[in-house]
C-alpha cells in the first residue's frame, strides 16, 4: 500500500491546518508596527537587506506569545523546519540558533502550502540549474536524484534543460544581492521538500487518512433521517446543570489529590524517580498490612472497594459476619459471565440458578419479585446480559445498605488504624549510588504458577480462572 | 409554509327576541418548518400537494438535520449557567511542575505508534511502523518479548488485564492475539490468534474487563466487541461517517459504555450492549486523534488535529472546556488524565508534552525530550508516571 501519495489538488488536511497557522504566525512577525525590526545582514562582501538574527526571533516570540525562551527556540525552530523561515550562513542546516545568526523570511512564493505538492518537473529543473550553474557539483544524493529522474521523465528533458537555461539567464541579469536571496530561497524550499537522505521528513504525515465522505458513508436520505432521528433523541434528553456537573470535577480532584503521585508525590519514593520499588510492593494486590491511603480510597466509592482486592476480600468478611455473603457472591459470579467465555455462559448461569435464584438455594439472593420473575423467564434463552437486571439490584443493594455500615464498622476502622504511613524515602539517603534496578517476575509467568498451584489443589478438571486459555 | 385552516361555526338560535350566537372556531394547523414532525398524515387532497424530486427531498432533510442541530446546542447552552474555570477560581493554582524523562527504551527500528501498560504498573507493550510489537519492562528497560506482525503500521496495541497476553493490529485490517510465552526459544507468532475482522486498518484496540472481550475502531468507520476465544463478533457499532481513530472504555458502575473518536470530528458515546449511540459531541474544527475518560466517568477529554483538547461533561450534555495556547500550533496526538483528574497530559506533533490543568484551563508545564513527533500517551495504572511513544524511534517515561 502506497503511504502519503498525495494526488494533485488533493492535500492533507491537517498539514493544511497548521500551515495556516504558521503562517498568521509570519504574518504578523512581519506587521509593520508589531512585527520584528529587521536590518541589513552582511554576508561576506555583501549585504542582504530585510534580515534579522535568530535571537530577534525567539525575543519576539517570547513577546508576543508570553512563553519562556526554551519554547519560543522550540516554535521559531519549527518555523525554520517547515521552511518559513531560512538561515543565511548554514543554508543546509534548517536550525534556528539563539545567537546572531542571520535569517530570512521565506517568499510566499515558495511556501509548501502555496506550491503544494512539489512536481517531479519544478525538482528537475532546479536540479538541471545547479548542474549547469556549479558546473556538475551536486552534491552526491542529487547527483542520484537527478540521474533517477533523467531516466523517469526523459521524454521531457529537452524541455527541463531549457527551462533551465531560461531561469539562469534571467537570473543574471538581476543585481548580485537579489540574485543570492533567490538562490537561498530556492535551496531552502528545496531542502524541506525534497530532505536529504538521513534528515526528518517534515511533510511526512504517516497513513494516509482517507477521509473522503463519499467512499466511507453516502450521505444520502438514509444518513440525514439517522441524524436527524439521533437529535430528537438528544433533545429529549435530561441535562444537568453546569454548575452541578463542573462542582463535581473540583470534588473529585481534591478527593484524590493526595492519591495522585504526579500531583503530590508518592511514599516512601516514585520508583521511577528513586529506582527503589518498595512503593510497588508495599500496594501489591495482596499485603499482610495495607496502606493508609489505600484503606481510606475504600470510603470514596463502592466501586474502589470492589476494585481493590484486598478491599473486596475485607468486606466479604463483613458481609459473612453479617450472614449476607450470598450477594456478593453473586454479584462475582455475574461478572464472571458478562466477561467471561462464550462458551461457558449456558453453564455459568446454569450455575447461578442453582446457586442463587432456585428455591432453597444454598446462597439464595433476596431479588424483588418483578425482578426474579424477569430474570427467570430470561434464563429460559441465557445470554451475556440476562443477569444484568438481577446483579445491578443487587450491587445497588449492597452500596446502599451494607457498603455504608461497612465503614462504620469496627472491621474497617481496625483496618484503617493498623494501615501503615510509609517513611518518605529522600533521594540523597542515596547520594552516589545508583540502585539496582531488580526485575520482577511476570504476570504471566505468576499466573501460570497460580495456575498450577491451584490445579494440584483441586485436582484433575480444574476451572484456572488465571492461567492461559491459548 | 404555514398552512391556516379557518373553521367557522354559526349558530342561530331564535327564542322570541332573535339571539344570534356566533361561534367563529378558528383552527390553524401549523406546519413547522423547522421542526417537521413526520407524524404529520401525509397530504390530503384539500391541501396543496406537490410532486417533490428526489434531490429536493434530500436538501429538505439536509436543512432539517442542521436545524435540529443547531437546537440542540441551544438546548444544550440553556443550562449551561457556568463556566469551569469560574468555578475553578476557588481552586488553589498548581506550582511549579518538574517532570523528567526517566527511562528511555531503545529498541525499534521505525516510528512507535502505539504502546499500552500493564496492570503490574511496569510492563509496557508497544507497536510501531515496522510491524515490531515489543513488550518491556519499562522499569529495568530490558525488553521482555518481541513478536514482529506480517504487516506494518501496527497503529493498535493493548495489553490483556491478566498480564498474559497482548493484541495488536494495524494494515492488516484485524486485530490479533498474543499468549506471553514464558518460554524464550518459543515463537510467539505460533501462537497467534486472530479475533477481529475489519474492512480497513485498525486503529485502535482495547481489553474490557477481562481478557476475553477486545473493543476495536477501524478506518471503516465502525468499531466493534468481539469475543477472543471464538473470534466471533458480539456487537457491531455504526454512525461515524469516516475512520474511527480512538476509543477509550468508561470506568462506571455498571461498565456498559465507550467513547469513541474519528474524522468526522465526532466523539460518540455508545452503549456496549445494544449497539446504540447515546451521546455525540461535534465541537472539533479537525479529526478526534484520541480520547480518554476523566477518571470518575463523568467526562471525557479529546484530542484533535486542530490543536486542541477539549473536554466533554456527559451528564451536562456539552463540551466544558478547551484546551488551547496561540503559540501551540500543531495537532494533539494523544491525551491521558493524571489519577486525580486535575492534569491532562497531551502528546503533540510538534515533539512535545504539553502539561494542562484541567479545572483552571492554563497550560502548566511544556515538556521537551522527543525528536519527533508523539504518536502516543499513557498514564501507568497507578499514576506514578507516563509513556510517550514517538516516531523518533523510543518511547519514554516521565515522572
Amino acid at each position: 500500500m502506497t503511504i502519503n501519495t498525495l494526488a494533485k489538488g488533493g492535500c492533507h488536511r491537517e498539514q493544511m491546518a497548521c500551515f495556516r497557522k504558521m503562517e498568521k504566525v509570519i504574518v504578523a512577525m512581519q506587521d509593520p508596527d508589531m512585527g520584528m525590526k529587521m536590518r541589513n545582514q552582511r554576508l561576506l562582501i555583501t549585504v542582504i537587506p530585510h534580515a534579522m538574527t535568530g535571537h530577534d526571533i525567539i525575543a519576539w516570540l517570547t513577546h508576543k506569545y508570553r512563553i519562556s525562551e526554551e519554547e519560543s527556540l522550540h516554535l521559531g525552530n519549527m518555523l525554520v523546519k517547515y521552511g518559513y523561515i531560512y538561515p543565511l550562513k548554514e543554508p543546509r542546516c534548517l536550525v534556528l540558533r539563539p545567537d546572531e545568526s542571520p535569517y530570512r523570511f521565506q517568499t510566499p512564493y515558495f511556501w509548501t502550502s502555496t506550491r503544494w505538492p512539489a512536481s517531479e518537473l519544478d525538482y528537475a529543473i532546479y536540479l538541471a540549474k545547479k548542474n549547469i550553474r556549479k558546473q556538475g557539483e551536486l552534491m552526491e544524493y542529487e547527483k542520484e536524484r537527478y540521474s533517477l529522474l533523467h531516466k523517469r521523465i526523459n521524454h521531457t528533458w529537452d524541455f527541463v534543460v531549457m527551462q533551465a537555461r531560461e531561469q539562469l539567464r534571467a537570473s543574471k541579469q538581476r543585481r548580485k544581492a537579489d540574485r543570492i536571496v533567490l538562490e537561498c530561497q530556492e535551496q531552502a524550499y528545496w531542502l524541506i521538500n525534497r530532505p536529504p537522505p538521513g534528515v526528518n521528513n517534515v511533510l511526512d504525515t504517516g497513513l494516509e487518512r482517507p477521509n473522503n465522505f463519499s467512499c466511507r458513508v453516502t450521505l444520502n436520505s438514509d444518513y440525514y433521517k439517522r441524524e436527524i432521528e439521533a437529535c430528537r433523541k438528544a433533545l429529549g434528553r435530561n441535562r444537568v446543570k453546569s454548575s452541578i456537573c463542573l462542582e463535581g470535577f473540583l470534588k473529585y480532584s481534591e478527593q484524590y489529590l493526595n492519591h495522585d503521585p504526579i500531583m503530590q508525590g508518592c511514599l516512601p519514593s516514585n520508583p521511577w524517580i528513586s529506582d527503589d520499588t518498595a512503593h510497588w510492593t508495599m500496594n501489591a494486590e495482596i499485603v499482610p498490612v495495607p496502606t493508609r491511603l489505600r484503606v481510606e480510597r475504600w470510603s470514596f466509592s463502592f466501586m474502589e472497594l470492589l476494585n481493590d482486592a484486598m478491599g473486596r476480600r475485607e468486606f466479604m468478611t463483613y458481609l459473612e459476619k453479617e450472614f449476607s455473603a450470598e450477594n456478593l457472591y453473586f454479584w462475582q459470579a455475574c461478572e464472571d459471565i458478562r466477561h467471561g467465555e462464550s462458551s461457558k455462559i449456558v453453564e455459568k448461569v446454569e450455575d447461578i440458578y442453582k446457586n442463587f435464584l432456585a428455591p432453597g438455594a444454598a446462597r439464595w439472593v433476596n431479588i424483588d419479585s418483578k425482578t426474579m420473575d424477569k430474570t427467570l423467564e430470561g434464563i429460559k434463552r441465557p445470554h451475556r446480559f440476562v443477569m444484568d437486571d438481577a446483579q445491578m439490584h443487587i450491587y445497588f443493594l449492597m452500596k446502599k445498605d451494607s457498603y455504608p455500615r461497612y465503614l462504620k464498622s469496627d472491621l474497617y476502622k481496625n483496618m484503617l488504624a493498623k494501615a501503615i504511613v510509609p517513611q518518605e524515602t529522600k533521594k540523597s539517603v542515596f547520594p552516589f549510588m545508583r540502585r539496582q534496578r531488580h526485575s520482577s517476575p511476570s504476570p504471566a509467568q505468576t499466573a501460570t504458577q497460580a495456575a498450577e498451584e491451584e490445579g494440584l489443589a483441586k485436582g484433575a478438571g480444574a476451572n484456572s480462572a488465571a492461567g492461559s486459555h491459548f | 409554509m404555514c398552512v391556516c385552516v379557518c373553521v367557522c361555526v354559526c349558530v342561530c338560535v331564535c327564542v322570541c327576541v332573535c339571539v344570534c350566537v356566533c361561534v367563529c372556531v378558528c383552527v390553524h394547523f401549523y406546519l413547522n418548518c423547522n421542526n417537521m414532525k413526520y407524524m404529520r398524515s401525509p397530504p390530503t387532497p384539500e391541501m396543496a400537494t406537490q410532486e417533490v424530486p428526489l434531490n429536493e427531498t434530500l436538501a429538505h432533510l439536509k436543512t432539517e438535520s442542521e436545524t435540529l442541530k443547531s437546537k440542540l446546542e441551544e438546548e444544550r447552552a440553556k443550562l449551561h449557567d457556568v463556566e469551569l474555570h469560574q468555578v475553578a477560581e476557588k481552586v488553589e493554582g498548581l506550582g511549579q511542575f518538574v517532570m523528567k524523562t526517566r527511562r528511555t527504551l531503545k529498541g525499534h527500528g521505525n516510528k512507535v505508534l502505539c504502546m499500552d501498560w500493564c496492570k503490574d504498573k511496569r510492563r509496557i507493550v508497544s507497536s510501531s511502523q515496522d510491524g515490531k510489537v515489543i513488550v518491556w519492562d519499562a522499569f529495568t528497560t530490558n525488553k521482555e518479548h518481541a513478536v514482529t506482525m506480517p504487516c506494518t503500521w501496527v497503529m493498535a496495541c493493548a495489553y490483556a488485564p491478566s498480564g498474559c497476553a497482548v493484541a495488536c493490529g494495524g494494515l492488516d485490517n484485524k486485530c490479533s492475539v498474543y499468549p506471553l510465552s514464558l518460554d524464550k526459544n518459543e515463537n510467539l507468532a505460533a501462537k497467534k490468534k486472530s479475533v477481529a475482522m475489519h474492512t480497513n486498518y485498525l486503529s485502535a484496540c482495547s481489553f474490557t474487563n477481562s481478557d476475553m472481550q477486545i473493543l476495536t475502531s477501524s478506518g471503516d468507520g465502525t468499531c466493534a466487541l468481539w469475543d477472543v476465544e471464538s473470534g466471533q463478533l458480539l456487537q457491531s457499532f455504526h454512525g461515524h461517517a469516516a475512520d474511527v481513530l480512538c476509543l477509550d472504555l468508561a470506568p462506571s458502575e455498571t461498565g456498559n459504555t465507550f467513547v469513541s473518536g474519528g474524522c468526522d470530528k465526532k466523539a460518540n458515546v455508545w452503549d456496549m450492549r445494544s449497539g446504540q449511540c447515546i451521546q455525540s459531541f461535534e465541537t472539533h474544527e479537525s479529526d478526534i486523534n484520541s480520547v480518554r475518560y476523566y477518571p470518575s466517568g463523568d467526562a471525557f477529554a479529546s484530542g484533535s488535529d486542530d490543536a486542541t483538547c477539549r473536554l466533554y461533561d456527559l451528564r451536562a450534555d456539552r463540551e466544558v472546556a478547551i484546551y488551547s495556547k496561540d503559540s501551540i500550533i500543531f495537532g494533539v496526538s494523544s491525551v491521558d488524565f493524571s489519577l486525580s483528574g486535575r492534569l491532562l497530559f497531551g502528546g503533540y506533533n510538534d515533539y512535545t508534552i504539553n502539561v494542562w490543568d484541567v479545572l483552571k484551563g492554563t497550560r502548566v508545564s511544556i515538556l521537551f525530550g522527543h525528536e519527533n513527533r508523539v504518536s502516543t500517551l499513557r498514564v501507568s495504572p497507578d499514576g506514578t508516571a507516563f509513556c510517550t511513544g514517538s516516531w523518533d524511534h523510543t518511547l519514554r517515561i516521565w515522572a
